[in-house]
């Protein structure tokens, strides 16, 4: 047994050492970046308009973005594990597509889409209507990027607590939208709100998809994300790292409350990505 | 096709809701998935096959696909050994702040890309933290291939994890503790009883570090220095030909990244049915 602990004590130690070395270190270094120049400097730096303007956009684009995902993840969820029908698992594996396709690759199917040269660009341009470079074509990036979040969440939590209490409500009487509201809602809440969650930390997060569509215009169309870069590549790097850093806390955030779901109400990230 | 489908439902339900919920699915997946990957494709087979060869087996998109699928084979590889290590370690280790060790193991799932990549490049620079130490050494990891791996090391972490964490949780260490009671040595435990039970999890963790490595690049493009042939990823080259207009260079390109993601697809998909008909046998 001796032997054993021993063992044991040796592989804590380099499984520690790992940890630390890949996740703790580089997130001290964004917050010891930022502060770097000192504390005046960091809050000169986050009070730049600019910055303030990529904020309001990162809100924004998330706050489309996550509520239409929502709507979606509920009615697949609702689709897939209170019917059966022939080819359902193809239909998972495809809403799980957006997870295993690069984001500059997505964000390029958007460009051939709608772009200028794209099939729907010349009748765009004619219709006055800006996607690409423009507010919308993020959040179509955006909404592609974190398609698969609450989806995912909800079909196993779905499945598992099956069909007899939607079944219960309405051989009581209840309607369609009675029993989605006071029986189906308040069983996935916890469930709904980690996906959301996930979701969220994802929208903000998102850098290759929207890199691609924004066009990178300061005060228009530049996330946190995208200007941490523009920062970085004009040699701003308390700028970059400042704003860097905002986006750490929120991620940070994200991990607590997180933690907070999985522990409270017994939710699991297994099948969070 | 799709109006075939609801006459195959199960009738035997009372819940309502299913051609509406159905029906929004289906649209909203054709609309925001389906047509615009159905696009690339399109675009890419109106290029003509030279067009296709020109760009997107160039030499320059060779080196580059060379190095974003041999980075993430090598840095999946490095996640497999320690993710199973750190997943051990959330299972079977005792120690205080295990709740937050394991809140931790999910960061590059919540952390953006591109403050995982500048906060790398700051750490792993000629005068960074680790690069300094390394220097020395003659060891450089920034804008060299190794930077691109460390890069995919961080973003594959919890992949293998999580994958692994279940099953080692089902595993019981009564198991364990019955095959060192009948004189196996540590290693024998781990290879013979561990290893075998864990194998379709660590595999599924693998292919999915690879399978995200692979069109990684928010984390990679700072760290990677971008020289062509030696340090360039091929999802940066597609926003290369992006930049200079040159759209059907890129479809090349993401054709061949679209082609290798789906093949990747199959092959998880397969494990997980490879796996639960060991599970069942």
């Amino acid at each position: 047994m001796r032997r054993q602990s021993r063992w044991s004590f040796g592989l804590l130690v380099i499984g520690f050492a790992y940890l630390g070395l890949f996740l703790l270190v580089p997130l001290v270094a964004v917050f010891g970046e930022a502060l770097s120049a000192g504390v005046a400097a960091y809050v000169d730096s986050i009070r730049d308009p600019d910055v303030w303007s990529a904020i309001r956009l990162t809100l924004l684009v998330a706050a489309i973005a996550v509520p239409l995902n929502l709507v979606f993840g509920v009615a697949a969820a609702w689709a897939i594990t209170k019917f059966e029908f022939p080819g359902k698992s193809i239909l998972v594996t495809l809403i799980d597509l957006p997870f295993s396709v690069s984001p500059v690759v997505s964000g390029l199917a958007f460009v051939l889409l709608f772009g200028a040269q794209g099939w729907f660009g010349e009748w765009l341009q004619a219709h006055d209507i800006e996607i690409i470079f423009a507010v919308l074509g993020i959040v179509l990036a955006t909404v592609f990027i974190t398609f698969p979040f609450i989806a995912r969440e909800l079909i196993p939590l779905m499945a598992e607590q099956g069909r007899a209490d939607e079944e219960a409500a309405l051989s009581l009487g209840a309607n369609g939208w009675q029993t989605f509201w006071h029986v189906t809602l308040p069983n996935i809440r916890w469930g709904l709100l980690y996906g959301v969650l996930l979701c969220n930390a994802r929208a903000m997060g998102e850098f290759g998809a929207v890199s691609v569509v924004s066009g990178h215009i300061r005060g228009k169309t530049n996330t946190m994300p995208l200007h941490v870069e523009i920062l970085y590549n004009e040699y701003n790097f308390v700028g970059a790292y400042a704003v860097a850093s905002l986006l750490a806390l929120l991620a940070l955030v994200t991990l607590v409350l997180k933690s907070v779901l999985e522990w409270r109400y017994g939710l699991d990230g297994r099948t969070s990505h | 096709m799709s109006s075939a489908i609801p006459g195959a439902v199960r009738r035997n339900t009372i819940i309502p809701g299913f051609g509406l919920t159905f029906g929004f699915t289906l649209t909203w997946l054709c609309l925001i998935v389906l047509i615009p990957l159905s696009a690339v494709f399109i675009r890419a087979a109106g290029l003509g096959w030279s067009a296709f060869v020109e760009v997107g087996l160039s030499p320059r998109a060779l080196a580059a696909y060379r190095l974003s699928f041999g980075a993430a084979l090598l840095a999946a590889a490095v996640n497999a050994i320690f993710g199973f290590l750190v997943a051990w370690i959330l299972v079977r280790g005792n120690f205080p702040g295990k709740r937050v060790v394991s809140a931790i193991v999910d960061l590059p799932l919540a952390l953006p890309t591109a403050v995982a990549g500048i906060a790398l490049t700051a750490l792993y620079a000629p005068n960074g933290w680790i690069g300094s130490l390394l220097e020395p050494l003659g060891l450089k990891v920034s804008y060299t291939p190794t930077g691109v791996t460390v890069a995919l090391v961080f973003i594959g972490l919890p992949f293998v994890v999580r994958s692994v964490e279940p099953v080692l949780a089902d595993l019981s260490v009564d198991v364990e503790e019955a095959a060192a009671s009948l004189g196996a040595t540590p290693f024998q435990t781990f290879h013979r009883v561990i290893l075998p039970a864990v194998t379709p999890a660590l595999l599924t963790g693998f292919a999915l570090a690879f399978a995200r490595g692979v069109g990684e690049y928010g984390s990679v493009i700072f760290i990677a220095g971008n020289m062509p042939y030696v340090s360039e990823i091929a999802p940066l080259l597609i926003v290369t030909q992006l930049e200079q207009y040159n759209y059907a260079g890129a479809t090349a390109i993401a054709v061949v990244m679209l082609l290798a993601s789906f093949a990747l697809l199959l092959l998880i998909n397969l494990i997980q049915v490879w796996s639960r008909r060991r599970m069942t046998d």
